[in-house]
């Protein structure tokens, strides 16, 4: 019973390590660059995407659980993993298989945001 | 630097506006991106954990885990909590999953007062659409180089 709750305060211990890692390298190339919000995040969706090629993202997503696969890289992640899964059932798979992985991402981002868009209004940014 | 040529003046304006620049505070920055990105992460492997317990696996479990975890950016960005948030966090605000949603979310309120279709849903896209277009094209990039391989 004690490893078990050791064990899982290690699983948070370790996504919250990995997952800020990889904000902390963002704010650090946000910090000595002048790189936009919207820039940084398809930077690190296709470092996730050539991480994932290379196999070098996987061993990430296995140790730190849900510190890899919540930042943007892993929404990287998971379309190059369906391309790749795709590409062993063959050519049509290999090309739909990106999209197919990341379709509940796209599909929540879409209808929660017209969702948001009919009940609020924008309001004035206080800075 | 004095002369008084065009490239001079320019240089010493932009010289003089770093002078009146407030100093980045790094440290402090690095460690509140890193503090609220380590917690929103947290906070999926929290959703993780309670929908494993209700039997959810694999492709299903990862799935739903970053549809609640975009449903929370989107509400949380419509309340007008998770600009406070971004101001504070910086990347740890942006980098998560939440953070994309905050990139759908934010310009399709803010643009709806430009009418429902050039506004809401044609702005939706201004940061997202960038995200998928690069993404599916790498995607089908790496499917068909292992299609090959």
């Amino acid at each position: 019973m004690r490893t078990e709750i050791l064990d899982i305060l290690f699983t948070y211990l370790k996504a919250f390590a990995v997952g800020g890692g990889i904000c902390l390298i963002a704010q650090i190339i946000i910090n000595f660059t002048d790189l936009t919000a919207g820039k940084i995040l398809v930077y690190f969706m296709l470092a996730g995407v050539v991480l994932t090629a290379l196999g070098l993202y996987q061993p990430l997503v296995e140790f730190a659980g849900a510190g890899a696969t919540v930042p943007i890289s892993g929404f990287g992640y998971l379309l190059a993993n369906g391309a790749m899964k795709g590409a062993e059932k063959g050519l049509f798979y290999a090309v739909t298989g990106s999209l197919t992985a990341a379709s509940a991402g796209v599909t929540a981002a879409v209808v929660f945001a017209f969702i948001m868009a009919l009940i609020f209004k924008s309001r004035t940014k206080r800075n | 630097m004095t002369g008084k040529t065009r490239e001079n003046y320019n240089r010493n304006y932009l010289e003089y506006v770093k002078t009146q620049d407030p100093p980045t505070k790094h440290l402090k920055n690095c460690a509140s991106a890193f503090g609220v990105g380590g917690l929103i992460c947290c906070i999926g492997q929290f959703i993780r954990y309670s929908l494993s317990f209700a039997g959810l696996s694999g492709d299903e479990l990862a799935g739903a885990t970053s549809v609640i975890l975009i449903f929370l950016g989107c509400l949380l960005t419509g309340l007008g909590v998770y600009d406070r948030i971004g101001r504070y966090a910086g990347a740890g605000s942006i980098v998560p999953i939440t953070g994309f949603a905050n990139s759908v979310t934010s310009p399709a309120i803010e643009f709806k007062t430009e009418g429902w279709i050039y506004g809401m849903a044609a702005k939706m896209f201004t940061v997202a659409g960038a995200i998928i277009v690069f993404g599916v094209f790498s995607g089908v990039l790496v499917g068909i180089l292992y299609l090959f391989l």
